[in-house]
């Protein structure tokens, strides 16, 4: 490894460290705040109505996201698949992306005034999968039948 | 033509089943947004380009089902299921299938 090769992989790891917590606390700083905001949609896993309510109108909404760990998470999960256990770097990068999705699938449900939505599934997807080392990131998709309630 | 992921569409009645429909497409991205993407990989977050893609497939993967369900004399899709699945480096297949049926106001 040449002296500017090293440079480089200490670069990209301090830049990932700092940019990438700094990115992080700020996305969770607007989820935190959307999840206040969008407190009054309900999520329902049940897959039927209750007969009581009477449905207005209902239609699919769906919410899906793209994330990836920065260099130095990607690392230190690299260094802890030696020695086995929580790989916490990941935990976080999955955790965001399951909130934002589901937020987003929430904002388009109360666009079109619904408050409940109903058989929520939630999925994930590696996307990265063959790109090798290049690209950490998963897709998460939220999606749920949105009822209007008269 | 209505789509829910719920078994029926609720106020309504089904009166006739059509059998399952499904529709689905093959994206891949191009050069320059993996290019960027690499880049935004460094710090990580949200990689738009690719979230918009994916949602922009799926919403095309919906469209070919409700093509399908039309085709068989269906007004309704219920029970709607997508499914993402990646080929090869770079390429996903983006899956949308449901059961086609006909509804009727209740």
């Amino acid at each position: 490894m040449s002296s500017f090769e090293l440079y480089l992989f200490f670069g990209l790891l301090a830049g990932g460290y700092v940019i990438g917590s700094y990115l992080e606390r700020k996305h969770y700083r607007s989820i935190f705040a959307r999840e206040e905001q969008f407190q009054d949609v309900l999520l329902i896993a049940a897959k039927t109505p209750d007969e009581s309510l009477s449905i207005e109108h209902s239609e699919m909404v769906t919410g899906s996201v793209v994330v990836s760990v920065d260099y130095f998470k990607r690392f230190v999960a690299g260094l802890r698949n030696l020695v086995g256990g929580r790989v916490s770097s990941y935990e976080s990068l999955l955790d965001r992306g399951r909130r934002e999705a589901v937020l987003r699938m929430k904002a388009e449900a109360k666009k079109q005034g619904a408050k409940m939505i109903f058989n929520v599934k939630l999925e994930t997807a590696s996307i990265s999968k063959g790109a090798g080392k290049r690209i950490g990131s998963v897709e998460v998709l939220a999606y749920g039948t949105a009822l209007r309630i008269s | 033509m209505l789509v829910s992921n719920l078994e029926q569409i609720p106020g309504k009645r089904i009166v006739q089943h059509l059998g399952l429909v499904q529709g689905s497409t093959v994206r891949s991205k191009h050069v320059g947004r993996d290019f960027l993407a690499g880049i935004k990989n460094v710090f990580g977050g949200e990689l738009i380009a690719y979230t918009e893609l994916l949602a922009e497939s799926r919403e095309e993967a919906l469209v070919r089902m409700q093509e399908q369900a039309k085709e068989t004399g269906a007004n309704a899709v219920v029970n709607v299921r997508f499914s993402t699945s990646s080929i090869t480096q770079g390429a996903a297949e983006l899956f949308a299938y449901g059961t086609a049926v006909t509804v009727e106001d209740e």
